[in-house]
């Protein structure tokens, strides 16, 4: 009888987050496009709900809620869905879209679709091959298989986003790093900036009048015959080509120039507006998160202990929050940035397959967060995994993503004064 | 990594300091060739805006009309983009004369963050004409093109200026806008057969709410723009429009039509 109640619901919660990874798919990813393809829509939003319930589910474990036995049986059948979603549902359809805008295989494109399959379940095999993720007595069809490479891709990715995040966090709220930018100077490289346009109209005139003046005089040179008249006409329409090209070089030279001046003022703008924004009290706000979250990870990445572990569940739920936040706003400001009518469908298949393989290697790496009571179920049913090899894995690549962006920022930060240097 | 491709643009040695002293008295002289070729330039500027979201084919367009070719190798456009067209007003007519047309092709989404677009605003100062381009295959394109035209014709004021709009789209404003404007949808030839007649009763709506021409293309085929086309009449006749209102318009008692309602700035018909 509970197992109903526990599994009514674990449904309407499923229910739940589907309908929530539908608005998100309609209002924020795909607000400039036409949803041509419902499918995508349905996938993404399974993917998410899906992923979300794995999450909902340690919770749960944490908490006590639901009968034990209930909760087994929903991790088992969450993580046998999840799996066949990420693993043949998600890369099929990328296949298929991929090869429906290839405009020469449109007519075998189930065909191709399921090669692109093939390849890329080879691939996702032969990366297990380097690793020491497996203890000898598994199976080959065994589901800890799958998990392992699964896990392995998701936490290179989680490690890659954290390091980034962790030192770029900081740097972009907390006051102390923010440059001191005035209206003067966003004011002074807007002149800048439209007179270097003003000089690029100026010159593409010269070349559209010296082309025009060109093709009239080419029709009058037809005309002219005779040793002196063949003699002109080379020297003239030399001259006349090699200045073209000069002023060319000069207007593509200038281009380049204004692109620069119009992402330096972009860049002093945002500056502008997140001085602004600190002085709020929203801003005060979330300066004084940026310096709590900074001490925090600075304190991981010099890896010191664990001396309570009921802070270690408070952060526990705090970083399930904010990393399902943050992905969600890093996925869609890369989706803008790269996206285009034709692309939209691929790349929204590819985000719902990182952010797939995200949430089930952060189930993998929060069992080293969780108190030790709750570790068993994770243990218990993902597997004999080697865990210690994840957690490892996710030290290194979190350590080198973090100093390279370290590495990055300093001289970013360094370059930046010199570009504003007054005339 | 910036400061690599300023130097590289001034053909100079890399070394950063030497560059920005160098820069410093190369710009000098730049800032007095850029007066004079202002006074020079701003005597026969005919300046028309081409707006859209992105990937609608706005700089292919503009290739198309400025360089007769198509453009090959199409990519993201940073900033803005501009380039000169040459148009003969009044073309067989003995009136006839020529006018340099610069195309500006501002990049970007509608939903660019909002540094992105205070940026984008200092291009929008003293436009003689607006083109809003839209992809024939994407509805949101097109419903975007309230927006852009909002956010250009608003900007195109001066704070002194008072301008009477609460970011909603309103039809009396197109009316009686002063600048004209041009609508053209892109991507004509992926349009399957059975859908054209629906696209084109669309279009046709859009096109009464600005109270503007449209024309529909494919920027990769110039056969749409050959001359005695009816889209190649009516770009003629969007040009001729332009050049008019910025010449040959300075009628007194159009003008204080606009004062009374105040809302758009009539400035734009002075010169700068």
């Amino acid at each position: 009888m509970s197992f109903v109640v526990d599994s009514v619901i674990m449904f309407t919660s499923q229910v739940l987050f589907f309908g929530f990874g539908w608005l998100f798919f309609m209002r924020q990813l795909f607000k400039d496009y036409e949803v041509r393809q419902y499918i995508v829509q349905v996938v993404f939003s399974i993917t998410f709900a899906f992923s979300c319930t794995m999450f909902e589910l340690i919770i749960f474990e944490i908490l006590g809620a639901l009968s034990s036995s209930s909760r087994y049986f929903h991790w088992k059948f969450n993580l046998y869905v999840i799996l066949l979603v990420l693993i043949f549902v998600v890369p099929f359809y990328i296949g298929y879209f991929v090869v429906s805008n290839i405009r020469l295989l449109q007519r075998q494109k189930l065909l191709f679709a399921c090669m692109v399959w093939f390849t890329f379940m080879y691939f996702f095999w032969k990366l297990g091959d380097p690793f020491p993720i497996l203890s000898p007595k598994h199976g080959i069809l065994s589901i800890e298989q799958l998990i392992s490479r699964v896990g392995v891709i998701g936490v290179t990715l989680m490690a890659l986003l954290s390091g980034f995040g962790a030192v770029n966090c900081p740097y972009t709220y907390m006051s102390y790093f923010l440059r001191n930018v005035t209206d003067s100077d966003i004011l002074a490289l807007e002149r800048r900036l439209l007179q270097t346009m003003d000089m690029i109209v100026s010159k593409k005139k010269r070349i559209a009048m010296t082309r025009r003046q060109m093709y009239q005089r080419g029709e009058d040179q037809n005309k002219q015959t005779g040793f002196w008249g063949m003699i002109k006409s080379v020297t003239s329409t030399q001259t006349g080509s090699e200045n073209l090209s000069l002023i060319q070089q000069e207007v593509d030279a200038l281009e380049e120039l204004s692109r620069q001046l119009f992402l330096e003022t972009v860049d002093l703008q945002a500056t502008k507006e997140r001085i602004e924004y600190s002085k709020t009290f929203q801003g005060k706000y979330f300066n004084f998160l940026g310096y709590f979250f900074s001490i925090y990870c600075v304190w991981k990445i010099f890896m010191v202990k664990f001396w309570s572990q009921h802070i270690s569940f408070i952060l526990v739920g705090i970083i399930i929050v904010t990393s399902i936040r943050g992905l969600l706003i890093t996925l869609t400001k890369f989706f803008y940035a790269i996206s285009s009518s034709k692309s939209s469908n691929v790349i929204v298949l590819v985000l719902a397959q990182i952010m797939g393989m995200y949430f089930v290697s952060s189930v993998l790496l929060m069992r080293m967060s969780m108190p030790l009571e709750y570790r068993s179920i994770v243990t218990e049913v993902l597997g004999e995994l080697q865990f210690n090899f994840y957690h490892r894995w996710f030290d290194v690549i979190f350590l080198v993503s973090a100093l390279s962006s370290i590495l990055f920022l300093y001289l970013a930060h360094k370059q930046a004064p010199e570009k504003h240097m007054t005339l | 990594m910036s400061t690599n491709g300023f130097a590289s643009s001034l053909s100079l040695c890399n070394q950063s300091a030497s560059t920005n002293r160098y820069a410093g008295g190369v710009f000098t002289i730049f800032f007095r060739v850029a007066a004079v070729t202002k006074k020079m330039a701003s005597l026969d500027r005919v300046k028309v805006l081409v707006l859209g979201d992105s990937g609608v084919g706005k700089s292919s367009l503009v290739h198309l009309l400025c360089q007769n070719q198509v453009l090959g190798n199409p990519s993201w456009t940073v900033g803005c983009s501009v380039d000169v067209r040459v148009q003969d007003y009044k073309e067989g007519t003995p009136d006839e004369k020529t006018y340099y047309i610069e195309l500006w092709d501002v990049g970007g989404s509608i939903g660019s963050a909002s540094s992105v677009k205070s940026t984008r605003a200092v291009f929008y100062n003293s436009v003689n004409g607006i083109m809003l381009v839209h992809d024939l295959t994407n509805k949101k394109s097109s419903q975007n093109l309230y927006r852009w035209s909002l956010e250009a014709l608003n900007k195109d004021s001066s704070p002194t200026g008072v301008i009477v709009s609460n970011g909603d789209y309103d039809r009396e404003q197109f009316a009686e806008n002063p600048v004209p404007l041009l609508l053209i949808g892109t991507k004509f030839d992926q349009i399957p057969e059975n859908k054209r007649s629906e696209v084109l009763t669309r279009t046709a709506f859009l096109s009464e709410d600005f109270n503007a021409e449209e024309i529909n293309l494919d920027c990769t085929n110039p056969r749409y723009l050959a001359a005695g086309t009816s889209n190649a009449v009516k770009l003629s006749r969007f040009f001729d429009k332009v050049i008019e209102k910025r010449y040959f318009t300075r009628d007194p008692s159009q003008m204080t039509g606009f004062t009374d309602r105040k809302r758009f700035n009539f400035k734009s018909l002075h010169y700068d």
